[in-house]
């Protein structure tokens, strides 16, 4: 029988890992208040719930900006042929006027760089079909965003070089770090054409200062390499310090920087919570890119009908002030709530101010500092717990022990549920550890030897060496869409 | 070291041809019946223009699915944050039945086996990604959509090597043609993977018989090869004979059990049938599971919007509506294709008999100054420029003929068209009467030298034939 291509058949796609468990458990379990109280909560899926009904009110004040009300239903049939992958101009605008009010009116972009493409997803990839060629390699400073993996590597055969950062400085990126990640790639013979990351971090929820940005920007011109900055968390900054983009520092007279050099990608998915309507950005300062990627776009160009709507809804100035604002407000509370539950039981987090999820620290509540012992404490937290969360490891973290945890993808009485969860466990476990503690000093006392941390600098490689298993964040089992399919479903047979 | 790939530097997207160049220059003057009357008429863009007012009428009378609501309560949340690969379920469960309503319901589809893309531009590229590597080839009957060079060779680098068709059987796939295009590949040391078929044809208009088709299911099973076959324009069949899927040809030779079964690959998309280019909406229709998996993931690269699939999922789970809409539809079309074919006729330009699609493919092969590409070329621009017509010529479709061009009928209104034929003939009774002059001045010519040898013989001079 006539075989598929390589593509088809690998595991580029990053599905096979074991982080899946995590996911099957919530699909096969999934907490429902009333109808499975005691099911697995979904703390795996950076989703911002927080905000819709702002944009629901927006939407009902608003029926033109639809084109199937009879209010809107005039530029149906317009919207209906449009399919330029140019973007509807005013689309185009409004995603300026946008960008631009969510930096503070900082910085002034240009409607002709706004190029589409399927979601943040679309656009990563498109990005890198123009910048590199097959076995070309890209740094990623991480702990980094795993489906950065299938995103950027799959179908246009590049490899990615992580840069690991660490605890040790709040896994801050250093340059010796990227100096080094770039020499090594050097000696191997293989190419690196750039660096991308994510600024607000996923999954650090953290940002990057003025003067790091400027270091950065200061590496990749002295390597001629291309900076890639993803910013589509660029919404979600709750408290100080204010968000500073890298079109903010490249535009500063005292920073040299060839700008053909500098791309950025967008999306709405995370600041406005809209990851069904598939709206992704690529906005370059490279005419070059400029024209490729947006001839590119026709591979995944946003329906017509969301642009309309979106065109209208983002350059109401006044709605985008009040929603910036009032969502900011609610994910501060929600990580305030969050973190304070946390503290509690003696658990801390990585200090963020941004982001739809905390780092989380349980480095003490591994059996050992290993990849395994994170492991074992991950599905202990899956099936025990019953909280879906995810493991440093997936995000290629060198360090065992962190999870990133999602906050702002459920309810506040879901919240209260999961946090009661997780503080019984630790109370349990603060209690086994104790008493296991107490054992191992009566018997030290005995041996006399001395408490050591089997915390070898081999164990470390293992999991910076570990293959491109990751987790998919796009929960991608039919039955968790059942959930709300469900709903859906039922509204049909409702229509005629 | 090279700033950016080697696909950004290249013209691998194919927007070089002439296709995507009278598009450009329709753009910088384009028609309108007001404000620029003497703009170029687009003749070049298959849409279908024809129908939206039985769309709008059922918007109007189904608020709910345009404003996010269902059974009266809001579902915006869930669609917002709806990004399930898999698609929504009511949705695919929809268009797999229009899909069927399409075929006389003599195929049934599983909307299991359907994967959503962004558009066929995205549907036919993921499948390529899925069916072949880089440098292995597909084979495509010409004429064919120019668009495809973009769609499967520009990311995947896969190639395409052409099955040449011929006016001489109105452009049917044969037997001969299939060989010789595989082994033009083994020639260039290709390893094909498949076959890619447009049924109904673009640029031709025509719907394959079961002849083709079955020539075409033997040669990959022989070959041990995919088949692709784009099935966009299937709802657009608006005349006999009716359109025969390739899905109902595996059925009706009981292939099911056989390998064939698991490579025959599907594309639809909206854009065509129900006019709704804008929207994306595309998708893969195949029994080979590993197919489905794998593309079901790529997919992610261009997810329909899901409040396009909630408007949608309404519109076409209304059978009344889709019953009505196919049936108007293809009446409407039918109309305006004969409006086409008879103008033309009017001015000695002949089509070749169409019975689907958007678009009619026109012999123009007696205007042309001389019988090659370049003859094509000089042509089309004196139609774009001087008779303000975008239309499209044959060689960008990659036709091994030169003079064939498609012209496309139902995205502009009635008048426009006849505003078009009436230009057309301008033009064309302009060419009859300089060529009858220049046929004249060479009658001229040669009556002179016979003159000169008779004047020698005759004693009185012929008087000259009146001008016309």
């Amino acid at each position: 029988m006539a075989n598929l291509s390589k593509l088809a058949t690998n595991d580029g796609h990053g599905e096979n890992s074991p982080y899946f468990d995590g996911w099957k458990a919530y699909d096969e379990n999934p907490y429902h208040p009333i109808n499975n109280p005691n099911g697995v909560i979904q703390m795996g899926l950076a989703e911002n719930q927080l905000s819709f009904d702002l944009i629901q009110e927006w939407i009902q004040k608003n029926p033109k900006a639809s084109i199937c009300t009879k209010e809107g239903i005039f530029s149906f049939k317009d919207i209906a042929i449009f399919q330029d992958y140019h973007g509807l101009p005013e689309f185009r605008h409004a995603m300026v006027k946008f960008m631009g009010q969510v930096r503070g009116d900082r910085v002034t972009f240009d409607p002709n760089r706004i190029v589409m493409g399927g979601g943040a997803t679309g656009a990563s990839e498109i990005l890198m079909f123009c910048l590199a060629d097959p076995g070309d390699a890209f740094l990623v400073p991480s702990p980094s965003y795993p489906a950065f993996d299938r995103d950027l590597r799959w179908r246009t055969r590049l490899q990615l070089i992580p840069v690991p950062c660490s605890s040790a400085n709040d896994f801050q990126l250093e340059r010796e770090a990227l100096e080094e990640a770039y020499k090594k790639a050097q000696q191997a013979n293989i190419r690196v054409k750039g660096l991308i990351l994510a600024n607000p971090s996923n999954p650090l929820g953290t940002l990057m200062s003025k003067d790091a940005l400027t270091t950065l920007v200061s590496f990749i011109n002295e390597k001629n390499i291309h900076l890639v900055c993803d910013e589509i968390y660029s919404a979600t900054i709750f408290h100080q310090p204010e968000f500073v983009s890298i079109s903010e520092v490249i535009q500063d007279p005292n920073v040299v920087c060839n700008k053909d050099l500098i791309h950025i990608i967008y999306s709405l998915s995370k600041d406005m919570g809209l990851p069904g309507f598939r709206v992704g950005i690529v906005y370059s300062y490279n005419d070059a890119v400029v024209a490729c990627a947006r001839k590119m776009s026709s591979f995944g160009l946003v329906s017509s009908q969301t642009q309309h709507l979106l065109a209208l809804m983002l350059s109401d100035k006044e709605f985008v002030a009040r929603y910036l604002e009032e969502n900011a407000k609610r994910l501060a509370k929600r990580h305030m709530l969050f973190t304070k539950g946390l503290e509690e039981v003696g658990i801390s987090c990585l200090r963020s101010n941004a982001g739809l999820f905390v780092w989380m620290d349980l480095r003490r509540l591994l059996s050992e500092p290993t990849l395994e012992g994170e492991m074992k404490l991950w599905r202990i937290i899956i099936n025990d717990v019953k909280l879906n969360v995810s493991p440093g490891s997936s995000f290629h973290c060198c360090e065992p022990g962190w999870f990133r945890v999602c906050f702002a993808n459920m309810d506040d009485h879901t919240m209260e549920v999961a946090l009661q969860r997780i503080q019984s466990f630790v109370d349990q476990k603060n209690e086994s550890l104790v008493k296991s503690e107490v054992l191992v000093i009566k018997d030290n006392k005995r041996r006399q030897k001395s408490l050591c941390l089997n915390f070898t600098a081999s164990r470390l490689d293992e999991s910076v060496n570990m293959s491109t298993r990751v987790m998919s964040p796009h929960s991608p089992l039919a039955s968790l869409a059942n959930g709300s399919n469900q709903d859906l479903n039922r509204t049909h047979q409702g229509l005629k | 070291m090279r700033p950016l790939s080697r696909k950004a530097t290249c013209n691998s997207h194919g927007q070089d041809s002439s296709y995507f160049l009278g598009w450009q220059e329709y753009e910088k003057r384009p028609y309108d019946a007001v404000r620029n009357p003497t703009g170029i008429i687009q003749m070049g863009l298959a849409e279908n223009q024809l129908s939206f007012d039985l769309l709008e009428s059922w918007l109007a009378a189904n608020p709910d699915a345009a404003s996010f609501k269902g059974n009266g309560e809001s579902i915006f949340r869930e669609l917002a944050l709806f990004q399930d690969y898999h698609g929504l379920p009511a949705f695919k469960k929809a268009l797999t039945e229009f899909m069927s309503e399409i075929r006389r319901n003599k195929v049934n589809f599983d909307p299991t086996n359907l994967v959503l893309t962004a558009g066929a531009t995205s549907a036919n590229e993921t499948l390529i990604f899925c069916l072949a590597e880089e440098g292995e080839a597909f084979l495509l009957p010409t004429p064919y959509y120019p668009g495809f060079d973009r769609d499967l060779k520009w990311r995947t680098g896969a190639e395409i090597v052409p099955i040449e068709c011929h006016s001489s059987n109105g452009f049917k796939i044969t037997q001969a043609a299939l060989d010789d295009a595989y082994e033009a590949a083994q020639k260039r040391n290709l390893r094909v993977k498949g076959v890619l078929i447009t049924n109904p044809s673009n640029p031709l208009g025509t719907t394959l018989t079961r002849e083709e088709l079955n020539l075409l299911l033997n040669f990959v099973n022989a070959k041990d090869i995919h088949l692709i076959s784009d099935e966009i324009y299937s709802g657009t069949v608006f005349n006999s004979p009716g359109f025969i899927s390739v899905m109902e040809v595996v059925r009706d030779l009981k292939l099911e059990n056989t390998d064939v079964w698991n490579q025959v690959h599907i594309v639809y998309s909206l854009s065509k049938d129900l006019g709704l280019p804008g929207f994306r909406v595309g998708a893969i229709y195949s029994n080979n599971d590993a197919v489905v998996s794998a593309a079901t993931k790529m997919s992610s690269f261009g997810l329909i919007s899901s409040q396009t699939q909630y408007l949608l999922s309404a519109l076409l789970s209304d059978k009344n509506f889709t019953k009505n809409y196919i049936k108007e539809n293809q009446r409407r079309l039918r109309r305006r294709q004969e409006m086409l074919v008879n103008g033309l006729r009017n001015v000695g330009i002949e089509c070749l008999q169409s019975n689907a699609g958007l678009f009619c493919w026109v012999d123009m092969r007696h205007l042309m100054s001389s019988n090659t590409f370049e003859g094509e070329m000089e042509l089309w621009k004196k139609i774009l420029y001087d008779v303000r017509l975008n239309i499209s010529a044959g060689g960008s479709c990659h036709c091994s003929e030169p003079g064939w061009f498609r012209v496309c009928f139902s995205n502009m209104t009635e008048d426009t068209l006849n505003l078009s034929m009436q230009r057309l003939k301008n033009f064309v009774n302009s060419m009859n009467s300089s060529s009858s002059q220049s046929h004249h001045q060479r009658m001229k010519n040669s009556r002179r030298r016979s003159l000169t040898k008779w004047v020698l013989r005759l004693s009185f001079s012929d008087r000259e034939p009146e001008e016309r």
